[in-house]
């Protein structure tokens, strides 16, 4: 007591060393109680990828992909997702949207399924290997066939077919699949003088 | 006089109804053609029940529900299934989708039919299948099947009916005419469903500018405890969380439904529809459509088959094409433009709008939005328009949810007062397409993902499965050679083979080559025995291993014979042998003359090799000349003669090579 009394220094040491010693503690006891499991980032990623399961962007599979990502892999290599997926990651993880890698595949305009020429399938069951969601159905030696709403058109099945029978063929528009677009912008270009019209420049030509 | 409510925001419209109600409705009648979509409402389409070339009867089945929000199509009059094909019909698409198309016969035979008019006896769900079979959908706009909707679920309680009878829409007058005609219909139909629902009232709505309508639906209950109620004139009172804010005062919550206050809303036109279906045992196979605008000389309401053309309907009216600027099914705040004349009356359609262009002229383009607010104040929905506007334009689907994008209900007033003439209800149809389409798709990703994982857990498991296997299989090899240490089997069974060798061979060396014989004989005569059992009972069954069986038959046979005749050969050459020198001494004497005689050839030049090779040869050729003339003497098989005439020709052709090799032997 007397020591501690002679030298304060001491007193603030050792108080900071027990501050130290029980904080680390706690954090230890916390980091153990409420530890997350797996990777919540690479989670969100994963919720926003189209998860075609296609491999365009190199990776086996959206969730590899995600994880990727998450390490610090660039967001613009997800053909399927297009402009509008790198625009959701590039606003989940706050960075700038860069335009899509093209290496790695076009974005496609119409969603493909595929579809198996049934007459010509060997019944090989390489296709139903391939297919990552399990979407082709068949038995060795059997006729194989795709489950069209199944299909995420990731196009993995096309390559190993050895007597090239699948075709990816894009859903024609129906009534049903049919939505409203946005209305012309060009219509709403409003004439404000009388030059700007091609229309109104003729008529005032003739008029001269 | 009950007390009324009002709702945010409605505009007041010029309502152009005047024009339609001066005749009564009258029957269109039958157009040679009929075209009935398989889709002419929401939810899953129906599917053909049949064939191309049937004869089908008015109120026929041809299209039967396919799944719990779907409808089935009848005949609406009689004649014969012309095809089942794709054809135009009334979609802002423009595209063709699959419908039944009837040629008419004209005799309009209905097919055996019969009603209840004592459905109180019936059960409720009873009743609400008759409904539906009867093909019921919505007939105010949007067209939802009406037994889904009474289909309410046990534990909501309705408190309140709503027979929607507003008409609040511009031109149209088919509610109107049919209220004034067939109220007592209306109030049976309405009956049928309070019998249903069970409410604790019934209300119908009436806008008051349909006085008519009004006196003749409050003669016609009298004293049926449903009450009729006359609500004030403003676009859209006809909306239905509009037309339920009006009367009950309650609002719809958010992205909620009617029921989950207790209320349940029916067209007034679906009522007789109900009414026919019940009491008269007939489905919907028309219905009540005006036929209006300017570019019609008599513009009026029909009682028109579900089907007709739109050119047949018209040319009744007293079609104008020349004056008409474009064809509009539904009213003018919120139809849909039609493609072409030749589309089909669907259950839904409740008006027809044919105007001139001074009318209804095409509307001028866009303007910047000037934030003037006005499309907040008219939003029925008390929305932000503008700010959807906004949202819309630039994709922000969080935000447009976020600003209850969803309770919109189109009604077009923020486009109609609008002085930019902005077409706003398009940017949300749009917008609402794109937020629904983006949660399909979500959607299917989810269902990829959680297959993709499936698969993804499944190999892990086939594989570890695999692992397990070869990991227990190496374990058991090991335990095995572990207790086999002391006796390992391959090496035993090297001992025994061993044993039984050196055992041979030690008894080889005496004279047991006689026992090697006999033995022989009699093993190969049990082999053939068992042999021939064999190929017995392979011929017995027919079995297809007759040839192999057989082969192997004649293989022990020659075999057998074999080992005899070894066996005789011995015995004899015993025999001669221990008559003259023993055999041992006769081989060493053989040894001894092929080692004098490989000695004597060594010593030999190449030139005397040659020669004797030579001799040799000739002396061959010389005993195969004999041979010949010997066997042609006696006659032999020719096989033998050729045989041997071959011989001597190669032989003849081996001394020339031998007599080349002496030669050059010599001149070395």
């Amino acid at each position: 007591m007397d020591f501690l009394a002679q030298y304060p220094l001491f007193t603030a040491l050792l108080a900071l060393v027990g501050l130290a010693a029980l904080f680390g503690a706690l954090l230890g006891y916390a980091a153990e109680q409420f530890r997350t499991e797996g990777n919540p980032v690479a989670d969100e990623i994963n919720k926003l990828l189209p998860q075609t399961q296609c491999g365009q962007c190199g990776y086996p599979g959206c969730r590899p992909y995600a994880e990727a990502i998450a390490n610090g892999e660039a967001i613009n290599k997800c053909p399927p997702g297009g402009a509008a997926g790198i625009q959701a990651l590039a606003t989940l993880l706050d960075v700038e949207p860069i335009p899509l890698d093209e290496d790695h595949g076009a974005a496609k305009n119409a969603p493909a399924v595929a579809f198996i020429r049934e007459e010509e399938c060997i019944g090989c069951t390489k296709c139903i290997l391939a297919c990552p969601v399990d979407a082709i159905l068949g038995a060795a030696k059997q006729m194989h066939t795709v489950i069209s709403d199944l299909c995420t058109g990731c196009d993995l099945c096309v390559e190993p077919c050895p007597v090239d029978c699948i075709d990816m063929i894009s859903q024609p528009e129906s009534v049903q699949t049919w939505r409203w677009q946005l209305p012309d912008p060009v219509s709403r270009r409003v004439d404000i003088i009388v030059t700007d019209s091609v229309h109104n420049a003729g008529s005032r030509d003739r008029a001269a | 006089m009950r007390k009324t409510f009002g709702f945010h925001g409605g505009i007041h419209l010029p309502a152009n109804k005047h024009q339609s109600v001066r005749t009564p409705i009258t029957a269109a009648g039958i157009p040679p053609e009929l075209i009935l979509p398989l889709s002419q409402h929401r939810g899953a389409p129906a599917s053909p029940v049949v064939t191309v070339g049937e004869r089908v009867l008015k109120g026929q089945l041809i299209a039967a529900a396919r799944g719990v929000v779907s409808v089935p199509v009848h005949a609406s009059t009689s004649g014969t299934i012309h095809a089942i094909e794709e054809r135009l019909i009334a979609h802002p698409s423009g595209h063709l989708a699959p419908c039944i198309v009837i040629a008419t016969d004209g005799q309009d035979e209905w097919i055996a039919h019969s009603g209840t008019p004592d459905y109180q006896a019936l059960d409720k769900a009873d009743l609400i299948n008759l409904i539906r079979n009867a093909g019921i959908a919505g007939m105010g706009g949007a067209g939802f099947p009406s037994a889904v909707k009474l289909s309410v679920k046990p534990d909501t309680h309705i408190a309140t009916l709503i027979i929607n009878g507003t008409e609040c829409e511009p031109y149209i007058t088919a509610d109107d005419m049919l209220m004034r005609e067939c109220a007592a219909h209306i109030i049976e139909g309405v009956k049928i469903l309070h019998h249903i629902i069970a409410p604790d009232e019934t209300l119908i709505g009436v806008e008051d500018n349909k006085p008519q309508a009004l006196a003749a639906l409050l003669d016609a209950a009298q004293g049926t405890g449903i009450e009729i109620v006359a609500v004030p004139t403003r676009y859209p009172s006809g909306g239905e969380p509009q037309l339920i804010e009006i009367l009950t005062g309650k609002q719809v919550p958010s992205g909620g439904l009617p029921s989950q206050i207790g209320v349940l809303c029916q067209n007034i036109a679906s009522t007789v529809a109900v009414f026919e279906a019940v009491v008269l045992g007939r489905p919907l196979l028309s219905r009540v459509t005006t036929v209006t605008g300017d570019s019609v000389r008599e513009p009026q309401n029909f009682r028109v088959l579900i089907g007709t053309p739109l050119r047949y309907l018209l040319e009744k009216a007293g079609y104008e094409a020349e004056q008409n600027n474009r064809l509009i099914m539904g009213g003018p705040m919120m139809g849909c433009t039609v493609p072409d004349a030749s589309v089909p009356i669907v259950k839904t359609t409740n008006c027809l709008l044919a105007p001139t262009a001074s009318e209804l002229p095409t509307p001028p383009p866009a303007q910047a939005c000037i934030r003037c607010g006005m499309c907040a104040e008219a939003c029925p929905a008390s929305l932000l328009p503008q700010q959807l506007f906004w949202f819309a334009q630039g994709k922000e689907f969080d935000k447009l949810e976020h600003h209850n994008l969803f309770d919109c209900i189109e009604c077009g007033a923020c486009s109609y007062v609008c002085p930019s003439h902005i077409p706003l209800v398009q940017y949300y149809r749009a917008a609402k397409a794109d937020i629904l389409q983006l949660r399909r798709d979500h959607e299917k990703a989810e269902h990829s993902r959680l297959r993709f994982e499936a698969r993804q857990r499944r190999l892990e498991r086939a594989e570890a499965e695999k692992e397990a296997k070869r990991a227990a299989r190496k374990q058991a090899a090991e335990q095995r050679a572990q207790t086999a240490g002391e006796e390992d089997p391959i090496q035993a069974a090297i001992a025994r083979a061993n044993a039984k060798k050196a055992a041979q061979q030690s008894n080889a060396g005496t004279d047991s080559a006689l026992d090697t014989w006999e033995k022989a004989v009699v093993t190969t005569h049990t082999r053939l025995a068992t042999a021939t059992a064999k190929l017995d009972e392979a011929l017995a069954q027919g079995s297809d291993l007759v040839e192999a069986l057989q082969g192997g038959v004649d293989k022990t046979r020659a075999k057998l014979a074999a080992a005899e005749q070894a066996l005789h050969d011995y015995h004899r050459s015993y025999r001669a042998a221990s008559a003259g020198t023993p055999p041992v001494d006769a081989a060493r004497a053989a040894l001894a003359k092929a080692m004098a005689a490989r000695a004597l050839e060594a010593a030999l030049g190449p030139a005397d090799k040659a020669r004797a090779d030579l001799e040799k040869l000739q002396q061959r050729l010389r005993k195969a000349e004999d041979m010949l003339v010997q066997n042609r003497i006696n006659g032999d098989e020719p096989k033998v003669i050729e045989a041997l005439e071959l011989t001597i020709v190669r032989l003849t052709g081996k001394i020339s090579a031998a007599q080349q090799q002496l030669n050059t032997a010599e001149d070395a």
